[in-house]
């Protein structure tokens, strides 16, 4: 699965993609950040503040909660700021 | 016409004269130009999700056509570093009338501004970078289109 960071969550985890392979108990996004964290020092930095991250799965908006099966794509973000 | 996601600028006269002679029942051309405010900051600088900004950017403009009796409409966005002053966005609709063209136009902002995965990072005069914050007031102005057979996302 490919994991993509946007804004200062790309620039606090040092990369904007990776391909991650998580244990099969990463079921949901929100065990898929859990799982980020306890890798290493930076993610536990990047989300520590959960309540500023948002998600898209496959490219459409999504929740915490959605499931990881079947997924190709999982991005993380801050609240978007454009326009 | 269409969605576009680029570094260059954009010609707003011809966008609005690509809209308005798309049909002759168009009355009514309305548009939006946001603008890199300059006070205090050197430069801007745009992030974007390429793949799913364009996608947003389609979703929105469906809604809106959707929702009002539109003959077309615009959102041209802008990428990369911008200096101050510099056009980021174009939203432009075309109507038989004001009325959906203005409601219209503004739907498309504020959907944008909430839902479309940019990111603005500003450098200051003194070098120092910092992304914007998202604010509250984009959100509410988002929610007040909300129907209510509209999914919550």
């Amino acid at each position: 699965m490919k994991v993509l960071y946007f804004a200062w969550l790309r620039e606090r985890i040092g990369v904007g993609s990776e391909d991650v392979t998580p244990p099969e108990t990463v079921e949901t996004v929100g065990d898929l950040i859990d799982w980020l964290r306890g890798r290493e020092a930076r993610y536990a930095a990047a989300f520590e503040d959960i309540s500023a991250i948002k998600v898209a799965v496959d490219q459409e908006q999504a929740d915490f909660d959605a499931p990881l099966a079947g997924v190709r794509e999982v991005a993380l973000f801050p609240p978007v700021t454009g326009g | 016409m269409g969605v576009r996601v680029q570094e260059a600028d954009f010609d707003v006269a011809a966008e609005l004269d690509a809209l308005g002679s798309l049909d002759p029942d168009v009355g009514a051309v309305v548009s939006f130009t946001g603008l890199v405010r300059g006070s205090g900051i050197t430069a801007m600088t745009l992030e974007h999700y390429p793949g799913m900004t364009e996608k947003a950017l389609e979703a929105i403009k469906a809604e809106a056509m959707g929702r009002w009796p539109l003959q077309g409409a615009t959102i041209i966005h802008r990428v990369g570093t911008l200096a101050p002053g510099a056009r980021i966005v174009l939203v432009a609709v075309a109507s038989r009338h004001r009325g959906a063209a203005f409601e219209a136009a503004e739907f498309l902002m504020d959907y944008l501004k909430t839902r479309a995965p940019f990111w603005k990072k500003e450098t200051a005069e003194d070098g120092t970078a910092r992304w914007v914050d998202a604010r509250e007031t984009d959100t509410s102005a988002a929610d007040r289109w909300r129907t209510g057979d509209a999914k919550a996302s």
